[in-house]
């Protein structure tokens, strides 16, 4: 397990794995919002935490079609399928190691795209906690969409359309962890929603990633 | 002993060919049943109730959308129960169903959505409001739409039927999970949502305070689009049927000559 993990963030930093594409992605979305929007800073800081985690969100899921399309392509997803290892605890795998490269960059970079947009002093922590729960969330529902979709040639858009849907609870309550916490509220209620969706959806949905992919590689 | 019976002649139906036999016995008297309870329906509410005292005849809009909301989220426990029939079972009429309906769910989610509008626009002022009910809505009608592009996407049809199956029942986890993070998200923006108070025309609102004079017209149409969901998924089971026989023979074809 540990070897193919290893593996996983090799490739992803290496030869054009596109390892921080992703990030590069949430730069360019937040410096365009306020091209969009106009330039008040006020506005702009009402509007941070949602636009902050709707642009990781984004930018999550643009690095969900190299997922297991590389691995396909070239047959190591069937050796994985026919390997010692269950197909389960590959994909939790691979979603992990999509995280590591992806969802947690984005964690981390978050604050500082954060001083762009002008968000308030008590948002920083609670939009890197939000951040933090709820990026595995979409690592893994993003697996299950990247597994739906791995044997179709133009899977992409089609990706986007199954997985924005699923996105929908961790966005909610992810948007609204930063939001309450930018203003001063209490966030534990959602926090605590957030965490249950990760920790549900990291328990479960492997099972759902695996079936399916089997099916795909029948 | 004849529970078990019953269930095994529900069975039976996974043969297409005793499927498509029944299903067109029975389609004449669906047709007809559901048109005349639509049409009887529509023109008692439209022309033989008195509008209502705060929303004037703009509360005779709720003839079409009650119903189809009602169809639409039916419709979608419909396919969950045949998918995971054909997860189990594997009976490829069930797959069949569940792909027939899709399209009908839209179309209902879709009438739904146009209608409250229609209705919204007048009574609160707007054609849309962030409610928790209508954003579920367009959250189950994007949904819908996966699902169906899920389905036109993948050419093997086994493959196909089985990915959305999956698709089905996560997504079903999901939507229902949506609902209930909307309730609270929308919550967060506005304590109270006083719009809906002021229209009272929402789910339990609606049961406690139309009065029958609304209720029997109201229940006439509710049964006519069951009906008419009925004869709809048959018929269009009955194509899907029909198209993938002409598949296989077209297929046969060319193997043979």
């Amino acid at each position: 397990m540990i070897a193919l993990l290893l593996r996983d963030l090799k490739l992803a930093f290496r030869a054009g794995g596109g390892f921080g594409l992703g990030l590069a992605f949430f730069l360019i979305v937040t410096v365009m919002v306020p091209f969009a929007v106009g330039p008040q800073s006020s506005l702009l800081s009402t509007i941070a935490p949602g636009v902050l985690w709707l642009g990781a969100l984004l930018a999550c899921l643009l690095s969900l079609d190299r997922l297991l399309a590389l691995d396909w392509e070239d047959g190591s997803l069937d050796l994985l399928a026919t390997a010692p290892l269950p197909l389960e605890a590959a994909v939790s795998i691979k979603a992990l190691a999509h995280w590591l490269t992806t969802g947690l960059p984005l964690v981390l970079a978050a604050p500082f795209l954060g001083v762009l947009l002008n968000l308030p002093v008590p948002g920083f922590f609670w939009l890197v906690m939000s951040l933090l729960i709820g990026t595995p969330a979409m690592s893994v529902i993003g697996t299950f969409g990247a597994a739906l979709t791995v044997g179709l040639k133009r899977g992409g858009l089609l990706l986007s359309l199954l997985v924005l849907p699923l996105y929908v609870p961790t966005l909610i309550f992810g948007a609204e962890v930063a939001r309450r916490g930018a203003t001063g509220m209490e966030t534990q209620t959602p926090l605590l929603m957030l965490a249950g969706i990760t920790a549900a959806t990291i328990a479960l949905l492997p099972f759902a990633s695996a079936a399916v992919l089997r099916i795909n590689l029948r | 002993m004849s529970i078990a019976a019953k269930a095994n002649a529900l069975w039976e139906y996974a043969n297409p060919r005793k499927f498509l036999a029944t299903s067109e016995r029975v389609l004449p008297f669906f047709w007809v049943a559901s048109i005349a309870c639509i049409v009887v329906g529509l023109v008692w509410g439209f022309f033989f109730t008195p509008d209502d005292y705060k929303q004037g005849s703009t509360v005779k809009i709720i003839y079409l959308h009650v119903p189809t909301a009602l169809m639409a989220i039916n419709c979608w426990l419909m396919m969950l129960v045949t998918s995971l029939v054909w997860l189990v079972r594997r009976h490829h009429v069930s797959a069949l169903a569940a792909r027939a309906a899709a399209p009908i769910g839209i179309v209902m989610t879709l009438i739904a959505l146009v209608t409250g509008a229609i209705w919204g626009q007048p009574m609160w002022g707007t054609w849309w409001e962030w409610d928790p009910r209508l954003t579920s809505f367009l959250i189950l009608f994007l949904f819908y739409l996966g699902y169906v592009a899920l389905w036109e996407a993948i050419e093997d049809p086994d493959t196909a039927a089985d990915l959305t199956s999956v698709l089905c029942l996560v997504g079903s986890v999901f939507a229902l999970l949506s609902r209930y993070a909307v309730n609270f998200w929308n919550q967060g923006l506005h304590q109270g949502a006083s719009v809906m108070r002021a229209g009272a025309i929402t789910g339990t609102d609606t049961e406690e305070k139309v009065s029958n004079v609304f209720f029997y017209p109201l229940m006439i149409c509710i049964i006519g689009f069951v009906l008419l969901f009925i004869a709809l998924v048959l018929y269009r089971t009955g194509t899907e049927i029909r198209a993938r026989r002409i598949k296989a023979l077209l297929a046969r074809e060319r193997v043979g000559g």
